[in-house]
């Protein structure tokens, strides 16, 4: 990587959003698995091998995959949440192999989430 | 608003930072030429407001007299929108919000508590961004701060907006933030250093470590703006060695900063320099102390040392040294993007900004929360903390760990600010709450952080180093049963003389918690020592361990969950337990659900 200017800031900014916000990019679904200390005691890394596994055994490539740091709400991780192109995103909480799985194929694949294991639908209230 | 000319449509579009990011000046531009073109800028007025919060479905446009919100416009809408319902009165189907979510039962952020109670400044990325990928903390405004600050501001303007802001240190001194930075400017003597504590010791306390690992490049941003501003161009994160996953993402973020020539020489080609390391501690509490921090960077024993001088003046290797704590450099970024004001427009009137706390304990929503200065103790707990599990009752919230005090059930109507838990003995601390419920032993738990002090203290100073201990030993006694009348006056005695004599914080803090348990729960004290008996059921020493025979409902679960098979019981039958078979493990205790043992 060379060295940046600030006009290169906003190149970075601009290329970097489209990626990772749905709405202004090529991708249909986006999955963040959370993966703080917290998640990962908690068995976050299966939940991610599990989807990464799947995803690329269907050999999708309008799906990101990738990960954050603790989403904040430790009492119930692992977390991971699902975001579709045209809907908020849903927090699911409490997950195993098994539930990552459900509800790659119901929400991911299908466009339905899955009640049973979601908290909230929509985003955080950032204060800027 | 002029009388004429006389507008019979009116588009009231919102130019909210959130819309005008996603292009709602575009959409406006695109709306005045389509107007013009059919010569309807007459009758039509665009009006430009302020964010009206839906700033996910931006850009917005609401049209009156009807009322009819279109949301997601893009300026190709533009000529669809005046063709169909200016001039047509048939609206826009395609462009209306849809209730998408009402189909299914999944509740809405904004319906959760834990959630929509927040307010994320610090934690703004948390869950949003992979930490270990420097252009997605750039995609959402990350060092920008720092390239307005090498652009447009001087570090004399740089301070002012820091103390206009009213950023007070969020380790848990609380000194504000901009004074420290103006004095440690005021020293020409060079190099100067900038050092983040992110040494966490207080047990429970993870916030640090979350934004350490959730989003590591706002702390190197925070650092390298404080080094701008006082004149810095080296800076080191004193990390503790069990934050392994930290430290890791600290380091990556720092190598890819570097590359991006965000760190190092010349960033940004604005002619200003500043490097950072990792240091990574050893293990002692007493290092998060900042004059025995910068003493243990320099390779040399882990103590506090007199001050004056203050850090400022003649911190690490004697030079003038900044230090902040993980947090308050978190701040930074929005702070300097959004301005002082801003900052100072969310909080109290002594204490601005937000706080992170790690609540933990005997609540439901175990979790990292970011609240404004001000929300009510009680707001935390039961709003946002989704109350006290397994139908218990809230007994305490102890606030700053080892240093701090507990709050008792009955003032939770307190105020989370600086001033306002000064002012009932307890303390902001770094942001650890533990919430306690009717199942704990106050005294338990003040010989706990008693013991955590005893250990962890440096030994210099005589009446921390056979103080503490003294009190520890004494907690012990009442414990275990042998608690004289007159012990809690000399806790009272003794703590105060810890407290009022001992040279660094951690000994001037450190009698706390017996201080505050004995001003709130004194008669949890007194039965311990006059009764031999511990309410809360927790010391193994003050419990019967007998069944109380109208209140026990016959279940047989204490039986049946004894590892001692210490219980007789058969059906229809008040168990009975067998003391000389009786390990005192507590197990019963905890299974039953009537309270029958005592």
């Amino acid at each position: 990587m060379a060295k940046i200017s600030i006009q290169d800031l906003k190149k970075i900014k601009e290329k970097e959003k489209t990626r990772m916000f749905l709405r202004e990019g090529s991708f249909r679904a986006k999955i963040t698995v959370h993966m703080g200390t917290c998640g990962i005691a908690a068995g976050a890394r299966e939940v991610m091998t599990t989807l990464r596994d799947v995803i690329a055994e269907r050999e999708l490539t309008d799906v990101i995959l990738t990960n954050s740091g603790c989403a904040g709400l430790c009492a119930k991780e692992p977390m991971m949440t699902v975001e579709l192109a045209d809907q908020p995103p849903v927090k699911y909480v409490s997950l195993d192999k098994n539930k990552a799985l459900r509800i790659f194929n119901e929400h991911v694949l299908e466009g339905r989430a899955v009640e049973d294991y979601a908290l909230a639908r929509g985003s955080e209230t950032v204060a800027t | 608003m002029c009388a004429s000319p006389y507008y019979r449509m009116q588009f009231m579009m919102c130019a909210g930072t959130g819309c005008m990011a996603s292009g709602s000046i575009e959409v406006k531009d695109a709306l005045e030429k389509e107007l013009a073109k059919r010569n309807l800028q007459d009758e039509v007025q665009i009006i430009m407001t302020g964010c009206n919060g839906f700033c996910a479905m931006g850009p917005l446009v609401v049209v009156y007299p009807e009322g009819i919100f279109y949301n997601q416009v893009k300026p190709e809408h533009a000529p669809v929108i005046v063709e169909e319902h200016v001039l047509k009165g048939r609206i826009v189907e395609k462009l209306l919000f849809k209730e998408e979510m009402a189909k299914d039962r999944v509740p809405l952020m904004k319906d959760i508590g834990f959630f929509s109670l927040q307010r994320l400044i610090v934690l703004r990325n948390r869950g949003l961004i992979d930490a270990e990928n420097i252009d997605e903390y750039i995609a959402r405004d990350g060092y920008a701060a720092l390239a307005k600050v090498l652009t447009e501001m001087t570090p004399e303007e740089v301070i002012e907006e820091v103390k206009k802001s009213g950023l007070r240190g969020r380790g848990g001194g609380g000194f504000p933030a901009g004074l420290k930075w103006e004095e440690c400017r005021r020293y020409e003597s060079f190099p100067k250093y900038t050092i983040c504590n992110g040494d966490e010791g207080d047990p429970g306390a993870f916030m640090d470590r979350s934004v350490m690992e959730g989003d590591p490049h706002s702390v190197l941003e925070g650092m390298a703006i404080s080094g701008y501003a006082i004149g810095a161009s080296y800076g080191y994160i004193y990390v503790r060695a069990e934050y392994p996953l930290a430290i890791q993402r600290l380091q990556k973020a720092i190598e890819d900063a570097r590359d991006y020539g965000l760190l190092g020489k010349d960033i940004l080609g604005k002619g200003f320099d500043f490097d950072i390391e990792i240091y990574p501690g050893a293990g002692a509490f007493v290092c998060g102390e900042s004059t025995a921090l910068m003493y243990s960077i320099e390779g040399k024993r882990g103590m506090p040392r007199i001050k004056p001088p203050r850090s400022a003046e003649k911190g690490l290797h004697n030079q003038p040294t900044n230090l902040n704590n993980v947090e308050t450099f978190a701040n930074l970024n929005p702070l300097i993007l959004n301005g002082g004001d801003w900052f100072a427009s969310i909080g109290t009137e002594g204490s601005k900004g937000t706080k992170v706390f790690a609540l933990t304990g005997a609540i439901n929503n175990v979790g990292l929360v970011e609240v404004p200065m001000g929300t009510s103790l009680k707001s935390l707990i039961f709003d946002i903390g989704g109350g006290i599990p397994k139908k218990r009752k809230f007994k305490a919230a102890q606030i700053g760990g080892p240093s701090g005090g507990c709050i008792p059930n009955g003032m939770e109507e307190v105020a989370i600010d600086y001033e306002s838990l000064l002012g009932v003995g307890a303390m902001m601390g770094s942001g650890g709450v533990v919430i306690m419920d009717d199942a704990t032993c106050m005294v338990d738990t003040a010989r706990f952080f008693t013991n955590f002090s005893v250990d962890e203290s440096c030994g210099k100073c005589v009446p921390c180093r056979e103080g503490l201990k003294v009190m520890y030993d004494k907690l012990t006694d009442i414990v275990e049963g042998r608690g004289q009348e007159g012990d809690v006056e000399f806790l009272e005695q003794i703590g105060h003389h810890v407290n009022n004599t001992s040279h660094c914080g951690l000994g001037k803090s450190a009698a706390n918690p017996v201080l505050s348990t004995i001003r709130y729960f004194r008669h949890e004290y007194d039965a311990h020592i006059r009764d031999k008996h511990c309410p809360a059921l927790v010391c193994p020493d003050l419990i019967d361990f007998v069944v109380i025979e109208d209140k026990c409902k016959m279940c047989g679960m204490c039986h049946r969950n004894c590892p001692s098979s210490a219980i007789i019981w058969e059906k229809k039958t008040v168990a009975r337990i067998d003391l000389d078979k009786c390990t005192k493990c507590r197990t019963c205790i905890t299974n039953c659900r009537f309270g029958a043992i005592r």
